[in-house]
C-alpha cells in the first residue's frame, strides 16, 4: 500500500524548469548538428558506419569511451596529477549521475521517473524517510561529491600555477570560456551548499553533508537560503548546457561520437569535411599540444598549436598564417589524449594554388629504367646528401643485389612537399610519373633513403610492391644474414625523423640496426618521442633563423648525452642537424652501416 | 605573311621598367624579406630537380619578376615541384619554397590579365 502511494506523488517543483530546459536544448541541438555533419561524410565512410554499427568495434569504443573521456587515461601518462584531475571531473561527474539514478530507482522502485528526479533526489526524498541502503546511498554520494569538489580545487590550482601538473604552459582562454568555466566550477560547490542547507534544515546525508549542514545551521538562517540555493544549482546546470555547444566543453559529447566513428573505421580524408568538424569539436582544448610544439619551445611561438588553430575554425576566424605556420612533425598529434588527426585537418586547410593542366610537368621525360629485383629510390633530398647515396650503392654491392637506381638521372619529386602545401592535384600529377618509373621497374621491393617520400609512397602510392625505408631494408639485411655487421666503438644518440617514426611507425628497425653497429645510448627522444630538426618543408611561415634555433635546441638535448655522432635517417634531417652541430658529426644511419 | 626571303624582323627585346608592373616583386620583397638577401650564386638552379631536366631556373624568375615581365615568370613557376632542395642548397638562407609559394598565391589571387 505504501509502496503504491510512493510511485503516485508527484515530484515536481518550478526550480527544476531551468536544468530540464536546457537539458532538452542541448540534446535537441547535438542531434542536429551530428547529424548534419555525418551526412556531409563521403558516401564510403558513411557505409563504414553502417557496417560497424553492430560489430565487435562498438563494444570496442564503449571500452576505449570508458578509459579515456572517463577515466583519461591518456593524459594519465602524460601527467599523474593533470590526469587525476580530468578524472575526478568526468568520471566524478559520472558516478554521480549514475550512483544518483540508482539510488532514486531503488527509492522510487521504477526507472521510470523523470530526469531531474536523480539529479535534485535530496531535494525530494524525505530525509526521515528511510529505504533500502539509504545510508550507504547517502555516504556514497557525499564521497563522490567530496572526489568532485578536490577535482575542482586541482582545477583552480592549475589554472594558476600549471607547472605543478607538468604544463609550462596552459591554454589561453577567452571571455565566453571563461564565463563557462565559472558555471562550471560553480555547479559542485553549490549543490555542495543545496544538500548541506537542505540537510542542515531536515537532516539526512552523511559524513560531509550532514556536517556540513549542522555546522551552517549554527550561524545561518537555513529557512531562507536552501531553496535559492536549489534554485541556483538548476540554473547552472541549464546554463551549462546552453552555453555548451559554443564553448569547448562541446568535446564531452563530441569525443563520443569521435571515438565510436574512429573505431568504424572513419578517416580524416584530403578534404575538410564534417569528420573534420567532430574532430575539431572533439578538442578539450586541454593544452597538452602547447607543450610538445618546438615552435613554442624553440620559438616562443603561441598562436599556432592545435588547440588555437582549431579555435580559429570553430570560431570562423582567420586561420590563413596559422594553418601554414606548423612544421608538421607530428609531435603534437603523438601527445593529443583525443586522437585527433592534427595533421591531416591542418593540411586539409592549406590552399590548392597551383593550376594543373595536361601539360603541367609535361617537360618530365619518359622514363628509361633498368628492371630489377629491388628498386632504390633515393630522393630529391638525398642527391643534396651524396653520401647517403654511397653508402646505399655500397650496400647492394656488398649483398649482392638485383637492384635498380630509378632516380639517379632524371627522378622528380615524390609529391609529398606539394601536398604538404596543399597542392594535392599537382602533386597527383607528379605521383603518376614516379608510378610510371616504378612499374617500368617491375621490382617487387621499392628501397627509399627519403623518409618523405616513404611516407608518401606507403599512403597515397597504393603500390601493389613492397615499400621500405632503407634502415627496414638493412634491418632485414642482417636479419637475414645477407650483411654481416661489426659493432663500431662509437657512442651514438638516434634522431628518428619525424616522418619516419611518427609519421610511418618505423621504430624498431633503426633502433635495432643501430645497436648492432654502434653503442646507443637510450634517450627520452627515443621512439615517437624524437625532436623535429626544424628543416621541415610544411612550414612556410618561419624565416631561416627561427628554423635554426629549432636545429640547434634539438642539437643541444641530443648533445647532453655526449654522443661521438648524432645518427640519422633521413636526408633533410642530416642536413639540417649537420648546419648547427659543430662539435659532434651528424651521419645517416646507412653511412654508418657501410663503415661498419 | 609567308616569309618569302628568309629574313625577319626580330622581335623587340626591350625591357620598359616604368611601364612594367612591379607589384609583384614589391609584395615579395614585404612577404619574403629574405629574397633581398640574393646574391644570385645560382646554387638554388645547379641544384634544382625540375633545373635538371627542363630549363627551370630560379634565379632568373627572381630576374623576370624583379623586372616587371610577370607574364614569363608565370609560365615557368607552374614547373616548379616544391621539394625545396633550393632552400637547402642556398648560402644566404633565402625561403626560395616561400618565395615560388608567395609567387604563385600571387598570380592567383592578386595579378590582373
Amino acid at each position: 500500500m505504501q509502496q503504491y502511494e510512493y510511485t503516485n506523488k508527484i515530484y515536481y517543483d518550478h526550480f527544476v524548469l531551468p536544468f530540464t530546459i536546457g537539458l532538452v536544448v542541448l540534446l535537441g541541438y547535438l542531434c542536429v548538428k551530428y547529424y548534419k555533419w555525418i551526412k556531409s561524410f563521403p558516401k564510403e565512410e558513411r557505409k563504414k558506419i553502417r557496417k560497424g554499427l553492430f560489430s565487435f568495434k562498438t563494444i570496442r569504443s564503449g571500452w576505449e569511451i570508458f578509459r579515456e573521456s572517463l577515466l583519461h587515461h591518456n593524459i594519465f601518462k602524460t601527467n599523474p596529477m593533470l590526469g587525476y584531475m580530468h578524472m575526478t571531473f568526468a568520471f566524478g561527474w559520472f558516478l554521480l549521475i549514475v550512483v544518483g539514478k540508482i539510488e532514486s530507482m531503488v527509492y522510487h522502485t521504477s526507472a521510470f521517473n523523470p530526469p531531474y528526479f536523480a539529479i535534485f533526489f535530496r531535494y525530494f526524498h524525505p530525509a526521515k524517510e528511510t529505504f533500502p541502503h539509504s545510508e550507504f546511498f547517502a555516504f556514497l554520494m557525499d564521497l563522490i561529491l567530496t572526489f568532485l569538489l578536490i577535482g575542482i580545487l586541482l582545477a583552480v590550482t592549475k589554472r594558476f600555477c600549471s607547472r605543478i601538473f607538468g604544463m609550462k604552459k596552459t591554454t589561453k582562454q577567452r571571455a565566453y570560456d571563461l564565463l563557462i568555466l565559472t558555471v562550471l566550477w560553480l555547479i559542485f560547490p553549490v549543490r555542495f551548499l543545496a544538500e548541506s542547507f537542505t540537510s542542515g534544515l531536515n537532516g539526512g546525508g552523511s559524513f560531509l553533508t550532514h556536517n556540513a549542514g549542522n555546522f551552517f545551521s549554527g550561524f545561518l538562517p537555513l529557512e531562507s537560503l536552501s531553496y535559492p540555493a536549489w534554485w541556483l544549482y538548476s540554473s547552472l546546470l541549464g546554463l551549462f548546457f546552453l552555453l555548451l555547444p559554443f564553448s569547448r566543453y562541446m568535446h564531452i559529447p563530441t569525443e563520443m561520437v569521435y571515438i565510436f566513428l574512429k573505431n568504424w573505421g572513419v578517416k580524416q580524408g584530403k578534404e575538410y569535411n564534417g569528420f573534420s568538424e567532430i574532430q575539431v569539436n572533439s578538442c578539450s582544448r586541454c593544452g597538452i599540444c602547447i607543450n610538445t610544439c618546438q615552435l613554442n619551445t624553440s620559438c616562443n611561438i603561441n598562436d599556432t598549436q592545435p588547440v588555437y588553430f582549431f579555435r580559429r575554425l570553430r570560431n570562423h576566424e582567420e586561420y590563413a598564417q596559422q594553418a601554414e605556420d606548423c612544421l608538421m612533425c607530428g609531435r603534437c598529434e603523438n601527445s593529443c589524449p583525443v586522437g585527433i588527426n592534427l595533421n591531416a585537418i591542418r593540411q586539409s586547410k592549406r590552399p590548392d594554388i597551383l593550376r594543373v593542366t595536361k601539360d603541367t610537368y609535361a617537360y618530365v621525360p619518359q622514363p628509361e629504367v633498368k628492371p630489377a629485383k629491388v628498386a632504390y629510390f633515393a630522393g630529391c633530398m638525398s642527391h643534396l646528401t651524396p653520401g647517403i647515396i654511397k653508402s646505399m650503392l655500397q650496400i647492394f654491392e656488398k649483398t649482392k643485389a638485383d637492384y635498380t637506381f630509378i632516380d639517379e638521372k632524371a627522378g622528380v619529386c615524390c609529391g609529398r612537399p606539394l601536398a604538404l602545401s596543399g597542392n594535392w592535384k599537382a602533386a597527383q600529377v607528379v605521383m603518376d610519373k614516379n608510378l610510371q618509373m616504378i612499374d617500368a621497374s617491375q621490382a617487387d621491393i621499392l628501397v627509399t633513403s627519403c623518409p618523405i617520400c616513404y611516407k608518401t609512397f606507403k599512403e597515397d602510392y597504393l603500390l601493389n610492391i613492397k615499400v621500405m625505408h632503407h634502415t627496414e631494408y638493412i634491418d632485414m639485411l642482417i636479419r637475414e644474414g645477407k650483411l654481416k655487421v661489426n659493432a663500431l666503438d662509437l657512442k651514438t644518440v638516434f634522431h628518428n625523423p619525424c616522418e619516419l617514426g611518427r609519421g610511418c611507425g618505423v621504430v624498431e628497425a633503426p633502433e635495432s640496426v643501430l645497436k648492432q653497429v654502434s653503442q646507443k645510448i637510450p634517450t627520452v627522444y627515443d621512439g615517437k618521442k624524437s625532436l623535429c630538426c626544424g628543416g621541415s618543408l610544411a612550414n612556410t611561415v618561419i624565416d631561416a633563423t627561427q628554423k635554426t634555433k629549432i636545429s640547434s635546441d634539438t642539437v643541444k638535448a641530443y648533445a647532453a648525452y655526449q654522443p661521438d655522432i648524432i645518427v640519422t635517417a633521413c636526408p633533410l634531417c642530416k642536413k639540417t642537424l649537420g648546419k648547427t652541430s659543430l662539435e659532434i658529426p651528424v651521419k645517416d644511419i646507412a653511412e654508418l652501416v657501410a663503415e661498419a | 605573311m609567308i616569309n618569302f626571303w628568309g629574313y625577319s624582323i626580330s622581335e623587340t627585346r626591350s625591357i620598359n621598367y616604368d611601364t612594367n608592373d612591379k607589384s609583384m616583386t614589391e609584395y615579395i620583397a614585404r612577404v619574403v624579406p629574405s629574397s633581398k638577401l640574393c646574391i644570385g650564386c645560382g646554387g638554388c638552379t645547379a641544384g634544382c630537380t625540375a633545373g635538371n631536366l627542363t630549363n627551370f631556373n630560379i634565379r632568373k624568375i627572381q630576374m623576370l619578376m624583379k623586372r616587371g615581365e610577370n607574364k614569363e615568370a608565370k609560365e615557368q613557376l607552374q614547373k616548379c615541384m616544391l621539394c625545396g632542395k633550393c632552400m637547402l642548397v642556398c648560402p644566404r638562407g633565402v625561403e626560395t619554397r616561400k618565395m615560388i609559394l608567395e609567387m604563385l598565391n600571387y598570380i592567383k589571387t592578386k595579378l590582373k590579365s
